[in-house]
């Protein structure tokens, strides 16, 4: 994984339109999608057997969306220790292929306050090479660990 | 198909584990390397009980230590072959870390059809709680069931 951490200690000090985490990894393998099938419990056939997925109809196995999302976490993460992170949520727009390099980034939208702390809102998306999104949505993280 | 009767059907209880060893597993399935998400001393110098269980980790525990992970589609019909994740929120109302327990429930708040049918959204909520009861994760899933 390539990372750029571009604001690693905030100190509440992120303004609107700042990009706090771009990370790139490595191509999604069929190993990659068997360990996270394992790692996961999600055993869902079509992400490990490309007979099962023919058979539901698609191409080739597709990515799990749960991975991408792990991905976009670490992304979160990188940015905020977790438990900062309060709420986030993500729309899956387009299944993950065999091969495609995901780039998951944040990028803060709003300061705003939770309980009274002072806090972000943070647009996140996942891409592929093309730019093709993959997954984007939004997190709620406090500037600052709860009490 | 899956019916509007299905809104307001629970599932579960699910009992998930958070093991250490799992977690290592999942760091190594997503790449995960930093210390605190592999290491119990690591985890416990960087202020955590132990090592945490990372953000998406919730979704995984409802399945983990279960006869059968995908229990509750499969109780609605659905034929798993056909369903993508469309949407997936989580909140957190404390840490989650190795050695804990929590008791899932799942319960089903809307379904709804789009391309005259031919797709089928079901929407369901996720509740974690710790062996006193208390909320400790919540989840939205919004799951879509390719119909034709």
């Amino acid at each position: 994984m390539t990372q750029t951490l571009l604001k690693p200690d905030l100190n509440q000090t992120w303004t609107v339109g700042d990009v706090v985490a771009d990370q790139t990894h490595p191509p999604i393998s069929r190993y990659t999608l068997a360990l996270y099938a394992g790692a996961s419990g999600d055993h869902n056939d079509v992400h490990v057997d490309i007979d099962a997925a023919k058979a539901a109809g698609l191409p080739d196995v597709i990515g799990h969306g749960m991975l991408t999302m792990a991905y976009l976490a670490r992304a979160v993460t990188t940015a905020v220790p977790q438990r900062r992170l309060r709420r986030w949520g993500v729309r899956f727009a387009a299944p993950t292929r065999i091969g495609e390099v995901l780039r998951c980034s944040a990028a803060v939208a709003e300061l705003v306050e939770i309980d009274g702390l002072p806090a972000a809102r943070l647009d996140l998306k996942t891409i592929n090479r093309a730019g093709e999104i993959k997954l984007f949505g939004e997190a709620i993280v406090l500037l600052a660990d709860p009490a | 198909m899956v019916g509007k009767d299905a809104i307001g059907r629970k599932f579960g209880p699910y009992v998930g584990t958070v093991d250490a060893n799992r977690l290592r597993f999942f760091a190594k399935a997503t790449g995960e390397t930093r210390p605190e998400y592999l290491d119990s001393a690591a985890a416990r110098a960087a202020g955590w009980r132990d090592i945490p269980a990372p953000p998406t980790y919730p979704f995984c525990l409802q399945m983990l230590d279960v006869a059968d992970p995908l229990d509750w589609p499969k109780k609605l019909g659905i034929d798993i072959g056909r369903v993508l994740h469309g949407e997936q929120a989580f909140t957190y109302h404390g840490d989650l870390c190795a050695g804990d327990v929590l008791d899932f429930e799942v319960e089903v708040v809307d379904v709804y059809d789009k391309n005259s049918g031919a797709l089928s959204f079901v929407v369901s909520t996720l509740s974690g709680r710790d062996p006193a009861g208390r909320l400790a994760v919540e989840g939205r899933q919004t799951m879509v069931v390719r119909n034709a």
